[in-house]
């Protein structure tokens, strides 16, 4: 199958036309060392029939019934069945990046109700069109303290809490390693589970701390001890949220004074798909606005006075400055940006609040269930949906879960070496009472 | 205007005449949410937080019901072009039909349900479709392994030139220098400087080509590596790339092809026995992922055994009975992403290349070809061509046989939007003064080119006889050109409660 509409007439009339005789010889002039000359080795094409046969079984054999705990920078949530229909709308996914804003004042439009939506949630003044995802906001955001805090005599040390994501402090890693004299080292975390600032380190080089909020244990880190430790050095702080629905919970990190806020946006609205596509929020305060990376929606008004929207600031941009650009990137996540803001306005500021409160409440019934049944919580520190348990033994139950079709969290250990037996456990809306009873009657007949 | 009648309904004036932000909609206790039943007992509490950490202010949310929120979104999405509604003759940028069931395979709940951090034994279908996804983009481009993780054509670069560093860090000499053509994407040199090298330009010759000759002074042990665009960015074979990468290599430094669109190339010629180290491939240009209005896209890239070593991390290995994802790859540049990449793009592009086949991938190639030759052709008597040399998949048009009239490429731009079409690349590639870069894809019926052809010829007249009409176009679009000065000096980019309004009419 494919999906040209040319006749053998309309291909004969058009070769006609160019004045050739075949359409080989539209090719003719490439020279003969890098042509290829045997047919692609790839299988002949499906029909419709056979080829949704052949993705509806090797969709199969993933296993999307499993009762999963897994959270951990992916989250399921209840979804209104409007968000898909909405965002799915041809109109809106098969357009083209709106450089040409007469006729794109829909998608505009739309970004520019994103970034408004970002911007309340972070608590920020200032949000960007979208991200590729949590994680490269992440690193984005640390290239850009490093611009903010460069010029004379430049601050050129990263600290990232231990307690951050691993995959994001990874991403983080690999974006900072080729930069000169950038240093980035980790920040150990205390009994509660929240970072720990050493007092000691007073000098003014560091460019910015980064943290998860909550952190990747779960925890909810203190962001106004943060923000003073921060402060008192000169350093931006930068914080990650993976779970949005935890801003439906938690005060705004803006609203603390955080300097850069980025968050990954996928529990509201769009599905885990295997960790992809999601969309990165990112926000930051107006004064930062020239060194913010990523498209930008603006308002202005047409010819005729009226409102609308168009790309503004694009000489941060590359294809403006080239190699002088705050970044490379080209695109945002404009599709999952539009999911997304389609579902937060669906469940509006109450929606949100109820739903957030929904899922604080299932994690403490878990965590009530599970100390039944001898797991115990790794820290103290406060949690929303998330947080570590702990048992001796739990990675050998862990197993005989999977084999009854239960992922029982996450364990922690192939990430945290010093964090053997622990689980990272997640419980949201979709973890109904009896699938959570369930996991603690398995959990207690699975003997060691 | 006869023309034009058939061809201006645009969708967009259907559509009410504006549209309030959802804020300015809002209605204080609306809900548009039926919130799943709370069964938890009433005694369980939320964990305590301190009071300062658990405020979230929410108010300027909007309150919605439903309805709203539909009708608010349709009507968006009815002031767009996209492809379900007009023809994009995106120069480069390749708006190719996306077809349904590319839609219908993503959302099957065994690929949109499934966690990134589930257990190996539970997604074996996943990491089968992935793996067979590596082995059809490495045939077609002639390389040896792949990573599907880049979110996107610009990540796809960052990650190929991360790998060429990595490599030369490990030889002992990290090298200072990229070669860039002044055709190039603007990413080529963003992502250079993104990975700490310096960029050098080369100069393109007068048929609009790369020579030799220009690239040998540029050569030495301090250059990391070339980067090339071929087709380049004129829609033109670099005939001497061959010999361009062999110089390149006989210095030591590695060649990066710029495969994002490969719509030339399929079945005809690859990237690989072209010399190249290390390629991308945005997959929304050449095998048919939705644009979505900016992305998400999905950019994997390609190597030669030289940088296998050097793929990021998570990597798809076989082990007995199935895959798995391995992070044991000491030499890797890392991780680039949260996750395993863009896996709902991904199950799109391998929908499409299972129902194309190798047959039709290379069918494919051929009308694209055939149709961007034959609306040159078309167009030739109507405006300026760049350059004479035979064309691939896209053309090149300047707007210097309009001089006189006054009218520009952004008019003729601007008023083919009247017509039903959306604007070709314009001003790109920055070698050619005014350019109008067109692409027609494959898709596209020969009705169609006719129609978008007679809509120039339409558009060239009224220069001569109504150039007024052209320089304030576009007329019939739901607003008209935007003060985009404005929008930069003054930024409004998010809307907030109680703000002065702006100065509408």
């Amino acid at each position: 199958m494919d999906f040209t509409p040319h006749t053998e007439a309309d291909v004969a009339e058009m070769l006609a036309a160019i004045g050739a005789a075949q359409v080989s010889d539209l090719f003719a002039h490439l020279p003969e060392e890098v042509r290829l000359r045997a047919p692609l080795d790839i299988a002949p094409g499906l029909c419709e029939p056979d080829l949704r046969a052949r993705l509806a079984s090797l969709a199969t054999r993933n296993r999307a019934e499993t009762l999963s705990f897994v959270g951990a920078g992916a989250y399921p949530h209840f979804v209104p069945a409007a968000v898909d229909a909405l965002a799915s709308r041809s109109e809106f996914a098969t357009a083209y990046t709106p450089y040409q804003p007469e006729v794109s004042q829909g998608t505009l439009q739309a970004i520019f109700e994103f970034q408004t939506v970002s911007a309340i949630l972070l608590g920020t003044e200032v949000a960007n069109a979208s991200m590729y995802d949590g994680a490269s906001a992440a690193a984005e955001a640390v290239l850009m303290a490093l611009r903010v805090r460069g010029g004379k005599s430049p601050a050129r040390r990263v600290l990232v809490a231990r307690s951050l994501h691993p995959n994001v402090r990874g991403v983080i890693a690999t974006y900072a390693r080729d930069l000169e004299g950038v240093d980035v080292s980790e920040l150990a975390w205390r009994a509660d589970g929240r970072v720990d600032l050493p007092a000691g380190d007073g000098g003014d080089d560091i460019a910015c701390v980064v943290v998860g909020y909550p952190n990747f244990f779960g925890v909810v880190e203190d962001l106004r001890s943060v923000v003073a430790w921060a402060r008192a050095r000169r350093a931006l702080v930068v914080t990650v949220t993976l779970e949005p629905l935890a801003l439906g919970w938690l005060t705004a990190p803006g609203r603390l004074d955080v300097d850069i806020a980025v968050a990954e946006g996928q529990g509201l609205g769009l599905p885990m798909s295997y960790g992809g596509p999601g969309v990165g929020l990112f926000g930051t305060r107006e004064r930062f606005l020239r060194s913010m990376p990523g498209r930008i929606v603006g308002e202005t008004v047409d010819a005729d006075g009226r409102r609308g929207f168009c790309l503004t600031l694009s000489t941060r941009e590359q294809h403006i400055r080239r190699e002088k650009a705050t970044s490379n990137i080209c695109t945002n996540h404009s599709l999952c940006a539009l999911a997304f803001t389609v579902c937060v306005s669906l469940l509006g500021p109450g929606g949100l609040r109820d739903l957030a409160r929904l899922n604080a409440r299932k994690l403490r019934y878990a965590v009530a269930k599970l100390a039944g049944v001898g797991l115990s919580e790794a820290f103290t520190g406060p949690t929303f949906n998330e947080c570590v348990v702990r048992a001796p033994g739990a990675s050998q139950r862990w197993e005989r879960l999977l084999r009854r079709g239960i992922v029982a969290g996450l364990p922690l250990e192939r990430f945290y070496p010093e964090l053997g037996d622990a689980l990272l456990l997640c419980a949201t809306d979709v973890h109904r009472r009896a699938d959570i009873d369930r996991l603690a009657a398995e959990w207690q007949s699975a003997q060691a | 205007m006869a023309i034009g009648a058939g061809v201006m309904a645009t969708g967009t004036e259907t559509a009410a005449a504006s549209e309030p932000l959802l804020f300015e909609a809002s209605v204080p206790g609306r809900r548009g949410a039926s919130l799943p039943a709370d069964d938890i007992p009433p005694e369980i509490a939320p964990a305590a937080i301190e009071d300062e950490l658990a405020r979230p202010e929410l108010g300027d949310l909007p309150e919605l019901s439903e309805l709203d929120v539909v009708r608010h979104f349709t009507r968006l999405s009815q002031w767009n072009f996209s492809i379900a509604t007009n023809f994009y003759p995106l120069g480069s940028c390749t708006m190719k039909y996306n077809p349904i069931v590319n839609e219908w395979a993503a959302r099957l709940p065994g690929f949109a349900d499934i966690h990134p951090l589930w257990p190996d034994v539970l997604v074996q279908g996943a990491l089968a479709l992935e793996r067979e996804l590596e082995e059809m983009l490495a045939r077609v481009s002639g390389m040896d392994a792949v990573t599907l993780t880049p979110a996107a054509g610009a990540q796809g670069e960052f990650v190929g030139i991360k790998m060429v560093r990595a490599h030369h860090v490990r030889s002992g000499n990290p090298r200072h220098t990229v070669l860039i053509p002044a055709s190039a994407h603007g990413t080529n040199p963003a992502t250079s400087a993104l990975c700490g090298y310096r960029v050098a330009e080369i100069p393109v010759g007068r048929d609009g080509l790369m020579h030799l000759s220009d690239v040998t002074p540029h050569l030495g042990d301090d250059v990391a590596a070339i980067m090339i665009t071929n087709p380049n960015t004129l829609g033109l074979f670099e005939r001497e790339v061959r010999a361009i990468a062999d110089a390149v290599h006989a210095c030591g430094g590695l060649v990066y092809i710029d495969g994002a669109n490969m719509n030339a190339l399929c079945g005809v010629s690859r990237p690989g026995d072209m010399g190249a180290d290390v390629l991308h491939i945005n997959l929304h240009k050449t095998f048919s992922t939705p644009h979505g209005g900016g992305g998400p896209g999905a950019g994997p890239v390609c190597v030669k055994k030289i940088l296998e070593p050097y793929l990021p991390v998570p990597r798809i290995v076989p082990v007995e009975g199935g895959l798995r994802l391995s992070e044991d790859f000491p030499h890797s540049i890392g991780r680039v992403r949260t996750f395993q990449g863009n896996f709902g793009m991904l199950v799109r592009a391998f929908t499409y290349m299972s129902a194309l086949g190798g047959d039709g991938i290379a069918r494919m190639t051929e009308r694209a070809v055939l149709n961007a030759n034959y609306l040159r052709r078309k167009l030739e008597g109507l405006l300026q061509i760049a350059q004479t040399e035979p064309c691939l998949h896209e053309c090149v048009f300047t707007d210097q046989s309009l001089a006189g009239t006054g009218v520009k490429t952004l008019d003729v731009a601007k008023r083919l939007l009247d017509y039903g079409f959306h604007a070709p690349t314009i001003y790109f590639p920055l070698v050619v003064a005014g350019a109008l870069m067109i692409e027609p894809t494959e898709s596209e019926s020969r009705q169609t080119l006719d129609a978008f052809a007679a809509a120039i010829a339409a558009i060239v007249e009224e220069a001569r006889t109504d150039p007024d009409r052209v320089h304030t176009a576009p007329h019939t679009t739901r607003v008209r050109r935007l003060d985009e000065t404005r929008a930069a000096r003054h930024p409004v980019l998010r809307w907030r409660r109680n703000r002065r309004e702006p100065a509408t009419t």
